[in-house]
């Protein structure tokens, strides 16, 4: 069993765990992932490694709220076990076997999209760390949702927040804050990475593609096992099929196909629906 | 008393298809007590047993068999224990036409003894009375860290702690078992009544079983020696999938049978209380033939599902031991032989809608021996299916190879050992899929076996 030994919430329906997992702790690089169970019954849920304290053995992960395995972690406190933590999985990012003084001659930006913010933190700090510039953007929804803005502003050499309605900070997409900082604000970038929803990867590969930065962008297809043993998380990448959990998470984002990427995602659309509805209904059963 | 007919086999009763072939249950209900004793009795006690060579772990057949005849059932059970750590398993799994019964004198003028039947009957039977096997000496203080909990792992672990070693396995998924678990659906191999207790007999005898613990990411054998493990066996099988690369392999709705099988076996999708989805269509094609195909066949029948097993050779070569065919026959599967598909074909929403295939005729014997399939020009032919799953086999893991100085491997991904199991990494031994591919449970677990005998003679030596 695996301890939550601190649990926070960062915005409605998003939250943080430090889990105690020390062999997990002691290997995990940035880009990583790992899987966790709920419970007896529960499915393998994959989750990016946030961030790691060797130290005290501990994981965090970030989480949304999505569906009933997510809700039912979400439900959780402090002292409460998870059934089940295997990690780290995948491929770390590639920057982590870069030349040091090679990378320092770059100059990274980083778009995170929702709770794609809280795994984008940990690489941006890690580039910090090292010498290298590193630009932020952050998207969310409205101001409410946007999370870890203090952790990031400390660590990002200049951070910048876009909300889709322009309750906070810039009013546009991520891609339009892409454009504005690069055609209008003379800004250049070597790198850029994207983490955060598929469809945001999509737009900010496509933006990308357009002013010639190369893109690497971290993949959340559905997994099973995530040791490549079930081929679930089938990937098109040039014209290479590719396995997600073990030659990913991370892949060049001008390569990926996302129609087909997003198409795959919503395979058991149905069957969630009902489960999370299912859910609901039984936590609101109980509540009263 | 009735006179035995020496060349009868006697009859086992199944659970009837119509019924079975909408539920979970166990498929072979097993021999009677009187059933097995009057199986037994058939056996000629041969001086010189044709059977036993059969047999990739030599168990002493005649001998198990007598104390069945004598209704021994627990002396039985211990006579299995001392060649096997999984009988209930390979009573039931095993491809007995191919190996000991194929070779059984009996099977020269009429049927062969059922020999796994009898295995399954004996190991079934001690663990329904609560009979304990096995002994171990007493711990010498050598630790042995095993990859991966599949019969083979299994296998070398137990024979390991027999002698004393101080064992751990380390696997990857959450439960252990391997194949046994994730691979071969319940109506075959129930998990809670024979793969745990077999798993838990293992655990017994005192090897420590972590799971989630993945051998190249969590850990890699470098840090296990630092561990102060002595010695490293990676029995981590064969896992993953192999797809034809045809246009519309991606479509919603192509599954390799792992994932349908692991969504179904080891998530438990079947059950209504679980939580993992699975879907199935009104009509699955199923690709390949061998136990695999099979397995995701019976189970996509199982779901509702109306099953085609598209395979490019004739009934005659297919690889799925013979009971499973006879089986999957019986409850329905039907079967396209001599097809091959050429492309699955999908609707604008990005789901499969139908599969291309054309027809194949036997050509040239090709290096294996079999006659090899050739296409025949223009009968392509489409028909339509919601589900197409690939059964065409798997490949072992390259992340242990990979992340392992001096593991060598050969260009089908195979460990590469010596006879002993001893790879080329000094201290560090292999067997079962890991090094053969897609082999069989037997098989898995004499690798097991041979290579605890060289680890144990390792560690002995190094320390005297
Ligand atoms: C490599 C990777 C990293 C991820 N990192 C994070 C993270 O850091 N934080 C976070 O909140 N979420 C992350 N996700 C997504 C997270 O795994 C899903 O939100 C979760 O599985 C949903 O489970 P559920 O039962 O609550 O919801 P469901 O109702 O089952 O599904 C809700 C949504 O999640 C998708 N989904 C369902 N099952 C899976 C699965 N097994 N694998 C991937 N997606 C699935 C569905 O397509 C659907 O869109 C990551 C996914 C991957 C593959
Ligand atoms: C659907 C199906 C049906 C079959 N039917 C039959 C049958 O009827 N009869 C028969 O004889 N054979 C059958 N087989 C074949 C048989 O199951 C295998 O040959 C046998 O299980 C191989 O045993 P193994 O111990 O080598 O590997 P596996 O059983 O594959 O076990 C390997 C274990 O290692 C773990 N592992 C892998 N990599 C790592 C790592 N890096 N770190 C930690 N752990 C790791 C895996 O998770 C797995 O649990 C079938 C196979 C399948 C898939
Ligand atoms: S283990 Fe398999 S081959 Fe050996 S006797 Fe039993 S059924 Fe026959
Ligand atoms: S060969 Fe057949 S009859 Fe002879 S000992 Fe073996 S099982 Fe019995
Ligand atoms: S999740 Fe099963 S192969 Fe990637």
């Amino acid at each position: 069993m695996y301890k939550i030994v601190k649990k926070e919430i960062l915005a409605p329906n998003i939250f943080s765990m430090d889990i105690l997992a020390p062999r997990v702790a002691a290997s995990a690089k940035p880009g990583q992932f790992l899987i966790i169970i709920v419970d007896e019954k529960g499915e393998r849920v994959p989750l990016t490694i946030c961030d790691y304290n060797k130290d005290e053995g501990t994981v965090q992960i970030v989480v949304q709220a999505m569906g009933s395995s997510t809700k039912r972690l979400a439900d959780m406190v402090e002292g409460d076990s998870l059934k089940d933590f295997v990690g780290p999985l995948g491929v770390p990012s590639e920057f982590v076997n870069e030349d040091i003084e090679e990378l320092k001659k770059k100059k990274y930006l980083f778009v995170a999209g929702g709770v794609g913010t809280a795994p984008v933190y940990p690489q941006v700090r890690w580039l910090t760390e090292r010498g290298v510039e590193v630009d932020v953007i952050m998207g969310a929804k409205n101001k409410e949702l946007v999370i870890l803005e203090d952790k990031m502003k400390s660590v990002a050499t200049n951070l910048y927040v876009a909300t889709d309605d322009g309750s906070y900070g810039f009013h546009g997409l991520v891609t339009n804050y892409i454009e504005e900082l690069v055609e209008n604000q003379g800004k250049e970038y070597d790198k850029c990475v994207a983490i955060g929803p598929m469809i945001m990867m999509k737009f900010t590969a496509l933006t990308t593609k357009k002013l010639n930065i190369p893109t690497v962008v971290s993949l959340n297809p559905i997994m099973v096992d995530g040791t490549g043993m079930c081929g679930a998380c089938r990937v098109t990448v040039g014209d290479e099929t590719k396995f997600a959990c073990v030659h990913g998470p991370e892949f060049d984002g001008h390569l990926v196909d996302f129609d087909e990427a997003l198409k795959r995602q919503t395979q058991y659309k149905e069957e969630e629906t009902e489960l999370s509805e299912a859910y609901n209904h039984k936590t609101e059963e109980a509540g009263e | 008393m009735a006179k035995i007919d020496r060349f009868k086999r006697t009859p086992i009763s199944n659970q009837d298809p119509v019924i079975r072939s909408t539920n979970f249950e166990e498929v072979c209900l097993g021999y009677t007590e009187e059933e097995a004793v009057k199986e037994a009795k058939r056996c000629l006690q041969c001086p010189n047993p044709t059977c036993v060579p059969g047999c990739p772990v030599a168990i002493d057949i005649p001998g198990f068999i007598n104390h069945i005849a004598n209704r021994e059932f627990a002396e039985a059970a211990h006579v299995l224990a001392d060649y096997t750590a999984l009988p209930a398993v390979c009573g039931r799994v095993c491809p007995q036409e191919d190996q000991c019964e194929k070779v059984c004198i009996l099977a020269k003028k009429g049927e062969a003894i059922a020999i796994g039947k009898l295995e399954r009957f004996a190991a079934d039977w001690a663990r329904e009375n609560g009979v304990e096997v096995g002994k171990t000496k007493p711990g010498n203080g050598h630790k042995v860290a095993i990859i991966g909990s599949g019969p083979s792992g299994v296998t070398c672990a137990g024979e390991l702690a027999k002698e004393g070693y101080d064992v751990t396995i380390f696997e990857a998924l959450h439960e252990p078992g391997g194949v046994l678990v994730y691979g071969i659906p319940e109506f075959r191999l129930p998990k809670e009544k024979v793969v745990k207790p077999e798993i838990e007999n293992v655990k017994k005898l005192g090897v420590k079983i972590e799971t989630n613990v993945i051998v190249g990411r969590t850990v890699t054998i470098d840090s296990l020696f630092e561990e102060g493990f002595e010695a490293i066996y990676v029995g981590s099988g064969a896992g993953l999938p192999i797809f034809m690369n045809i246009p519309g392999e991606n479509l919603n709705g192509v599954f390799s049978a792992n994932e349908f099988l692991t969504r179904n076996n080891l998530m438990k999708a079947f059950r209504e209380d679980y939580e993992t989805p699975i879907k199935v269509g009104k009509r699955v094609a199923v690709v390949g033939g061998g136990n695999v195909a099979m397995d995701a066949a019976r189970t996509a029948k199982r779901l509702g599902a109306d099953v085609y097993i598209v395979y490019r050779r004739t009934e005659a070569e297919l690889p799925a031991r013979l009971e499973e065919v006879h089986h999957a026959m019986e409850e329905g599967i039907n079967f396209e032989f001599l097809t091959n598909p050429i492309e699955i074909i999908g609707n604008e929403k990005g789901w499969v809608k139908g599969i291309k295939c054309v027809r194949m005729e036997l050509g040239e014997p090709d290096a294996s021996g079999r006659r090899r399939p050739v296409e025949i020009k223009g009968s392509e032919f489409e028909f339509d299916v919601e589900t197409v799953i690939m059964a065409l086999g798997t490949s072992p893991n390259p992340l242990i190879a990979s992340t392992t100085e001096g593991l060598q491997t050969n260009k089908r991904q195979g460990i590469i050992v010596d006879e002993g199991g001893h790879t080329t990494r000094d201290g560090v031994f292999a067997g079962g899929d890991a090094v053969t591919g897609s082999a069989t449970v037997i098989l898995a677990m004499g690798a097991g076996k041979d290579a605890a005998k060289t680890i144990d003679k390792y560690i002995k030596e190094k320390n005297s």
